[in-house]
């Protein structure tokens, strides 16, 4: 930060207005009166419109006006003398509220002088707070119309009816543009104020055209065939059409043709210059290619998805980028990414020919480019590409040589962006590493799909090919997924273990499981261990076995040293650490892993603090091996037991379902007692609350408790050898709650918080009495999923859960907007190398970035834990 | 205007600063000002902005064209400076 970039120029306003024939003339570089393009010889008509001085699309020629060459030259606009005026279509409303709002005989605004003042005063005072004039606008314009008789000459005023676009009959008779026009020239300037019009930048006569403007050439460029013919652009067509009409006109009126030759003329023309502007206003027929296509004209070119706003300006195509389905491969590393042969091969790198790779680059070449790893194009040193084809790929293999550039395929190793929408953080997008893969899909590493929030349920993502050095360099240092392992957000790990990942891991880790020498090679194979621990001790025929702790320690860092309690923790009254008899608590000493289990605290996206532990004290690499030691690891070890769920695993006893049952029709005299004490008027209210919301909280609470209950039966009765109890217990998928629902009690449907209330009068399904407060009549669904739903009891399942859908669309609309109203207010601010975040003019946002100035990826959690670390180190003293 | 009290003489004025959420204001002076310049290589325009009508201005008495200086309290980082210009 030497120089402070200055404070740039401001735009303080923007005026819009309508251009007057006399600007249209004075910007016009030439008149236009042939409605041809080109003579035989292919050379721009002189007046025509591929006029040179309109600007040159043809290289080699030379601009008229600017005297530059094509591609330089910007463009000039020439112009058309209309012989009779014509309807402007985008102004066609406001040209009707203007002809209902002013008397069609002396053109005064159809009020009387008082109101004028007044609105006059109230448009003055909305200009001057910054609001928009609209809704004083639209009360003129309302107003006016209700005058019947002018009040400045007297005449009566007539209905003047809109049929068609441009069409305005009034009392029968259709006004021509000319006698709109004569009526809106003499409207004071006063008047026209009061309209809602600036009569210095516009005038309302200016809605009606007398002259039109020919856009320049280089807006529509004519494109030419591969046979040679020249093919023009839909807009020189239009203007073709209103040329020849144009002419066909003032011949006619020239030779004195009867009038209704002279009004069809008229009207075919306003329709010309109606789909010149916009061929889809409805009412007009389109206009027509000879093919029957319908003709792109101005209007079309900006509107919509595919127009100039939405299609070129905020969003546009690129190249070197690929789109597929995702789908998950453990055995890759979380740098890389499987990619399909068949996209490697469309997808190139240029590298330029040096000394030291030249004899590769020509065995890429003669590879040609239908074998994958070969090459697609060669550059020459002057710029000219050449396609690469079984034909010519000996003899360009021969030529090439330093200051060419070959463009070979995308070979392993090769750094790639890798993004999935929608892109709401910095890790949306992360550079990885090319591994060519056969089949179709993209491949990835379970362990990224949080940061990116992708499944693989037909997600689909985007690749980009970075194509320089610098881009290469700067992708793998800032954007390589190791970098971004801890996340910005909270300090810790976002990519990490996720489902089976943490059962796997779980499975392994949690009992002294006796592994054999060839099942611990196996579980190992993938993680470079060349060499297995002492066992753990020998079975009776005298082989040796080792526990899964063991195994996991492999995969660890030399030093390591955590303490914590897994996710698992029953989380007593007082701790007993190491001594858990849970073995809920992982110690970790010396890369060593002595107690405890492994689970999503250990190990988990968002929770694990051993991944946390290592990327911070042993750095990002040493973070990234990990997660792919452990990924290879536990889905090894998954498998070595497997871990199914189904139906079965939901079963209980006839004794717990007994249990259940009791619970359950307890809870339901709770709830009758309570409704005879509400009834009773015995019941005391809560302090702030009525009666009935007392009634209700107490009702529900009761309920809830139940449904607890019900949960520890299931619980106790499932035990830890199931299934769904480990996923959930280890956090790796699902969770208790899911389980009681599953085999025990769904509980009380909700919506807003409250039991069901609403429905029919008094009572929510004709099939209670009217005010029963019940349980079942509110919506408590006693059943489970797994024995079923009794019908009431489905239905208010159903009201529950569309709330729960209902909710989730409008969050996602809600945060959606919130997030781009942020990105955009603070796109521009950046931390300076001096600490200081600011915006673009160098203004100062914060004086020292946070107010702490840390990044949060490397502050453990804001805690002076690493101290206390390193002084026990040192010193040995155990610091608090 | 505040007329929660009664009785005593300029029942309207009383101390911003006895609020415990409004953090230290003052102005600062020509030396500190140039220190501070030069620290973070800025014009005064670079400085953010705050109103000369904010009632913490108008207790303090700053005027158009000064720098105060905020003193917060900070969760990470116990205090953290601030400095506003004083605009129209
Ligand atoms: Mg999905
Ligand atoms: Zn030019
Ligand atoms: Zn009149
Ligand atoms: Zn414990």
């Amino acid at each position: 930060m030497d120089t402070i970039p200055s404070i740039p120029k401001r735009i303080s306003a923007i005026q819009f207005g309508l251009i007057s024939p006399r600007e249209v003339r004075k910007m016009s570089v030439t008149n236009i009166i042939a409605a041809d393009t080109y003579d035989d010889d292919g050379y721009p008509i002189d007046m025509g419109l591929m006029d040179l001085r309109l600007g040159v699309i043809d290289p080699g020629l030379k601009c008229k006006t600017c005297g530059s060459r094509a591609g330089e030259c910007p463009g000039h606009f020439g112009h058309i003398e209309l012989v009779a005026p014509v309807v402007h279509v985008g102004f066609n409303k406001t040209i009707r509220k203007t002809l209902r709002s002013i008397c069609r005989n002396c053109s005064a605004l159809l009020l009387e002088p008082s109101q004028k003042k007044d609105f006059l005063a109230q448009l003055s005072k909305l200009h001057e707070m910054g609001h928009l004039p609209d809704p004083v606008i639209n009360e003129v314009f309302k107003e006016a119309r209700k005058t019947k008789v002018c009040p400045h000459c007297g005449t009566e005023q007539l209905e003047i009816k809109f049929e068609k676009p441009t069409e305005y009959v009034e009392d029968g008779h259709k006004l021509t543009p000319t006698e709109i026009r004569d009526r809106f020239e003499n409207i004071s300037d006063d008047d026209v104020k009061v309209l809602g019009m600036d009569p210095s930048s516009a005038r309302p006569e200016w809605m009606i055209l007398t002259v039109l403007p020919v856009p320049p050439v280089t807006v529509r460029p004519s494109i030419t065939l591969e046979s040679g013919q020249r093919s023009e652009d839909d807009l020189t067509h239009k203007l073709v059409d209103i040329i020849r009409i144009n002419q066909r006109f003032q011949e006619n009126r020239d030779a004195g043709a009867p009038q209704l030759i002279i009004e069809d003329l008229w009207e075919l023309l306003q329709y010309h210059v109606t789909t010149f502007f916009d061929n889809e206003v409805s009412g007009v027929p389109p206009a027509r290619h000879r093919s029957g296509r319908p003709l792109k004209t101005l209007t079309q070119r900006l509107k919509g998805k595919e127009g100039r706003f939405r299609g070129s300006l905020s969003g546009k195509r690129v190249n070197f980028s690929a789109r597929t389905v995702v789908s998950p491969d453990p055995n890759l590393s979380i740098n890389e990414v499987g990619v399909p042969e068949a996209i490697a091969i469309q997808m190139t790198i240029p590298e330029r020919v040096i000394d030291r790779n030249t004899e590769l680059l020509k065995m890429y070449i003669l590879r040609g480019s239908d074998v994958h790893p070969g090459a697609n194009y060669v550059i020459r040193p002057d710029g000219r590409r050449i396609k690469i084809t079984e034909n010519n790929k000996e003899e360009l293999a021969e030529k090439v040589e330093k200051g060419w550039i070959v463009e070979r395929q995308l070979m392993d190793g090769d750094t790639v962006l890798f993004n999935r929408q929608p892109s709401l953080h910095k890790m949306s997008i992360m550079a990885h590493q090319v591994k060519v893969l056969p089949n179709k899909t993209f491949r990835l590493n379970p362990a990224v799909c949080p940061p990116y929030n992708a499944d693989f349920d037909g997600d689909e993502m985007n690749m980009h090919v970075l194509q320089t050095e610098e881009s290469r360099a700067e992708a793998s240092i800032l954007m390589q997924v190791q970098e971004n392992i801890l996340s910005p957000r909270f300090g810790g790990p976002i990519i990490g273990g996720i489902h089976d990942h943490i059962s796997g891991m779980f499975l392994l880790t949690r009992n002294e499981n006796c592994i054999t020498k060839n099942e611990a090679l196996e579980l190992l194979r993938k993680a470079e261990i060349r060499e297995l621990p002492e066992p753990a001790g020998y079975k009776d025929n005298g082989d040796p076995y080792w526990n899964g702790k063991q195994i996991f320690s492999q995969i660890l860092p030399e030093g390591l040293n955590v303490e914590f309690p897994a996710e698992v923790c029953f989380k007593c009254e007082t701790c007993k650490k190491e001594d858990c008899e849970y073995n809920a608590y992982v110690v970790i000493r010396n890369g060593e892993m002595v107690k405890g289990t492994i689970d999503e605290k250990a190990i988990g996206a968002f929770k694990g603090i051993i991944v946390d532990k290592i990327v911070k004290k042993y750095g990002t690499e040493a973070g990234a091996k990990f997660i792919d030691d452990f990924t290879r690891l536990a889905v090894r070890g998954i498998m070595k037991t497997g871990l199914s769920f189904g139906t079965g695993d939901e079963d209980i006893s006839e004794t717990a379902k007994k249990n259940i049952k009791q619970v359950l029709d307890d809870a339901e005299i709770g709830v009758q007692e309570l409704i005879r004490t509400y009834e009773a008027k015995e019941l005391e209210p809560l302090p702030g609350r009525t009666l009935d919301e007392t009634i209700e909280m107490k009702i529900m609470q009761t309920l809830g408790k139940a449904r607890d209950e019900t949960g520890r039966i299931v619980g106790n009765q499932l035990g830890l050898e199931n299934s769904a109890v480990i996923m959930a217990k280890s956090g790796a998928r699902g969770s208790m709650l899911n389980l009681t629902q599953m085999a025990a009690c769904v509980g009380q449907q909700s919506v807003r918080g409250e039991r069901i209330r609403r429905g029919y009068a008094g009572r929510t399904l004709p099939h209670f009495d009217k005010g029963d407060l019940g349980a079942d009549a509110r919506g408590f669904v006693k059943s489970s999923y797994k024995s079923g739903l009794s019908p009431t009891e489905y239905f208010f399942h159903a009201i529950g859960g569309r709330e729960g859908l209902v909710d989730t669309a409008v969050r996602t609309s809600q945060s959606g907007y919130l997030q781009r109203r942020l990105v955009n207010a603070l796109q521009d601010l950046e931390v300076q190398y001096d600490g200081t975040v600011r915006e673009t003019r160098g203004v100062i946002v914060q004086f020292r970035y946070g107010e702490d100035g840390i990044d949060s990826t490397k502050s453990d959690y804001s805690k002076p834990d690493n101290i206390h670390k390193i002084v026990e180190a040192v010193t040995g003293r155990k610091v608090n | 205007m505040c007329t929660l009290f009664e009785g005593g003489e300029n029942l309207n004025k009383f101390n911003l600063f006895d609020n415990e959420l409004i953090p230290k204001h003052e102005i600062l002076g020509e030396d500190e000002l140039k220190s501070v310049l030069k620290r973070y290589k800025i014009e005064r325009e670079q400085f953010p902005k705050i109103k000369i009508n904010d009632p913490v201005i108008q207790q303090i008495g700053a005027s158009v064209g000064d720098v105060v200086k905020i003193t917060r309290k900070s969760q990470t980082a116990k205090e953290a400076l601030y400095y506003r210009l004083v605009i129209e």
